[in-house]
């Protein structure tokens, strides 16, 4: 049998089978690569503390409300992931989100607008504050950690004179958006077969990967690896929606942040933009010689983590079925950054995946319902994220300095 | 202030630079310079700090733009607009910080910028990875794996992938700023041993370097520049360390005899501080 191409260097360590697999993950722990590990101890650790503290914790009606409430500041998270991957950071989101929604109820409970009108023009007001951004970073040259504080002072200020005096608006009892964030669940013969369709999609990839990487004459993954990854998919994802189906079951919310963070990971790892996007983060010059036109990678992502925030506030006002003056205040901000930064993305940019902010947000989600449900007052929780949040960088600061002693960058 | 003509016939060149000039201010970077480059030749630049060699590099890679003077490329001449043009003629060009993403796999280091797509959307990393296998195996490089991060490589390696890189568009001239300047005595070695291959593939290639024992392992000709002229032009074959070095720091002796080597004229202290 011929060797396939990638594995013709005699200085490659062979790894077969299953003590090849372990050896492989062993070695890329060891070189710092930690990937998600962190955060899947860490929430492990979690719930055996707060289960062992109330059982309640891990019922289904608590996770599903975890999973619930994690989607709209989730959302805002997954867009801190892009900025963080390009190196900067925007701390106006939870400011954005906030606006975002009250500019929709505004328009649709004041000026009686279709709800349509509302949310669209909420989140076109996301993608302008974007747009102002990308200006303000290309053009201006201005640091973003410097406007975006400016955004964050100035839309929460946009926040109060758009409510005006009244304070809060209460979004009319089932009106679509609330619905939808707060009261739809899938459970039962749907889910399953959801869960069908996802684990079929995810065969039907690794399989098609296989055929043509053998075409090509490269390594290919072993199928038995395929088949149990596969089975391990279904067995999880099928004990989940039992579990939750016990309960409501997968919230609405819950599966549009979840299918978001899946056309998000798509994008990063398999597409150009995406490739240019770890381009820019990883060594800006080197990707503007080599013809990235770095300037869209910028407007990009900086339009998508506004507009994803504004996304973000609308289903949050959807789940609170109102939107006050507090909609959107210091908390979001600064909870979205952490969980993209918990979750497993790197603040030095070009490391991280979408998929670390849905895991950030479950840690926090879950530290949050946990002392709610041991009646721990929120100083608690603030000072308990605080400590979180320093555990992560701490985490990624070390990992680093192990992956540039073994050469992994 | 006539400098005679290279000894070699412009035809048959890739690329042919004909008095080409840069100024930058009060300075004369560059005046009236040529360069011939063949195809299956390797052409050293030497000179001393300030001597034009990073400028004369930049107006042929498309970075700057040249004040007066031609540049011919296979007979046609040519304007080299922007580093994107410099590569769509055939210019490529491994500047000195290599200009690779550490945190990018070699793959897609490889084709950063030209990326291969699979019904326009997804990444083909098939292709690409298959494509990057040939490169390498072309250049007989010795890279363990395309799938690890560039920061995993050795300093020689990550020469290798720049130069790899540089081959990704089918160059016909390629332009080695400073390759081993920061390389170990092995991986000197093996990125001289690449400079010989990109030769052998018919390319023509312009290797800068302060190095001059580098230099002698692998160039045909060396072109010497001093304060922004052509001060010197010798075959590889024939010429001795001092005289290079002599050449570069314009200590004022003319070539020994037998050397096809001609020097300006007017290349002493005196003439060239007016």
């Amino acid at each position: 049998m011929t060797v396939a191409a990638d594995l013709a260097d005699e200085r490659l360590v062979r790894s077969r089978g299953a003590r090849g697999a372990l050896d492989v993950v062993w070695n890329r722990l060891r070189g710092g690569d930690l990937g998600s590990l962190p955060v899947v101890v860490g929430l492990i650790v979690i719930c055996t503390v707060f289960y062992s503290l109330d059982p309640r914790f891990l019922s289904s009606f608590s996770m599903v409300n975890i999973l619930t409430y994690a989607a709209p500041v989730g959302i805002i998270a997954l867009g801190i992931v892009l900025v963080l991957l390009l190196g900067e950071i925007d701390l106006s989101v939870g400011s954005v989100s906030g606006m975002a929604a009250a500019i929709m109820a505004v328009l649709v409970v004041k000026e009686g607008q279709p709800a349509l009108v509302g949310l669209l023009a909420g989140i076109l007001v996301g993608a302008v504050v974007g747009i102002a951004y990308a200006f303000l970073y290309t053009v201006l040259g201005i640091p973003s950690f410097v406007f975006s504080l400016g955004g964050l002072l100035g839309f929460q200020g946009v926040l109060l004179y758009v409510l005006g005096s009244d304070g809060t608006i209460n979004l009319p009892d089932g009106s679509g958006l609330t619905e939808f964030a707060r009261f739809s669940f899938v459970s039962g013969a749907a889910a399953y077969v959801g869960v069908a369709v996802v684990v079929a999609l995810y065969v039907a990839s690794r399989l098609w990967t296989i055929r043509q990487r053998r075409a090509a004459e490269l390594s290919a993954p072993s199928l038995l690896g395929v088949g149990l990854k596969a089975v391990a998919l279904a067995a999880g994802l099928g004990w989940l929606t039992w579990y939750l189906g016990v309960d409501r079951g997968w919230s609405y919310s819950f599966l549009l942040f979840a299918a978001l963070v899946v056309v998000m990971d798509l994008a990063l790892r398999r597409t150009r933009w995406g490739r240019h996007v770890f381009a820019v983060g990883g060594n800006e010059e080197a990707a503007r010689r080599s013809g990235v036109k770095v300037t869209r990678i910028y407007v990009s992502v900086f339009v998508l983590t506004s507009t994803l925030a504004a996304l973000g506030g609308l289903l949050a006002a959807g789940q609170q079925t109102s939107v006050s003056q507090a909609t959107g205040t210091t908390d979001t901000n600064l909870t979205a950054i952490a969980a993209a930064v918990i979750g497993g993305t790197s603040l030095f940019g070009g490391r991280g995946s979408a998929y670390a902010a849905m895991l950030g947000i479950i840690v926090l989600q879950a530290i949050q319902s946990g002392l709610n449900i041991v009646g721990v007052d929120s100083s608690v929780r603030f000072m308990v994220t605080g400590g979180v949040l320093l555990l992560a960088v701490a985490i990624d600061s070390v990992a680093r300095r192990a992956r540039s002693a073994s050469g992994r960058g | 202030m006539e400098l005679s003509k290279p000894t070699r016939a412009a035809t048959g060149s890739a690329l042919s630079l004909r008095g080409v000039s840069k100024r930058f201010g009060a300075v004369q970077a560059l005046s009236a310079i040529d360069l011939d480059v063949a195809k299956g030749e390797v052409v050293a630049l030497v000179g001393d700090n300030g001597a034009g060699k990073s400028t004369l590099v930049k107006i042929i890679s498309g970075v700057y733009q040249p004040d007066g003077g031609t540049i011919t490329l296979d007979g046609r001449e040519v304007v080299v607009g922007g580093p994107r043009q410099a590569q769509k003629l055939g210019i490529a060009t491994v500047f000195q910080d290599l200009a690779l993403c550490d945190n990018l796999d070699v793959v897609a280091n490889l084709f950063l910028g030209r990326e291969r797509t699979a019904g326009g959307l997804l990444l083909d990393e098939v292709h690409m990875e298959q494509e990057a296998w040939r490169l390498l195996r072309r250049l007989s490089a010795k890279i363990p794996s395309v799938r690890i991060p560039i920061a995993a490589l050795s300093g020689g390696q990550r020469q290798t992938v720049a130069i790899a890189r540089s081959l990704v568009g089918d160059p016909g001239i390629v332009i080695l700023d400073e390759p081993t300047a920061a390389l170990g005595v092995a991986q000197t070695a093996e990125v001289l041993a690449l400079v010989r291959r990109l030769r052998e593939t018919g390319l023509g290639v312009i290797l800068v370097s302060h190095n001059m024992a580098d230099v002698l392992a692998v160039a045909d000709r060396i072109e010497v520049l001093r304060l922004g002229r052509n001060a010197a032009r010798f075959d590889a074959a024939d010429v001795t360390t001092e005289q290079l070095v002599a050449a570069i720091t314009g200590a004022g002796e003319r070539p020994a005899p037998g050397s096809t080597g001609s020097t300006d004229p007017s290349d002493s202290p005196a003439g060239a501080h007016p």
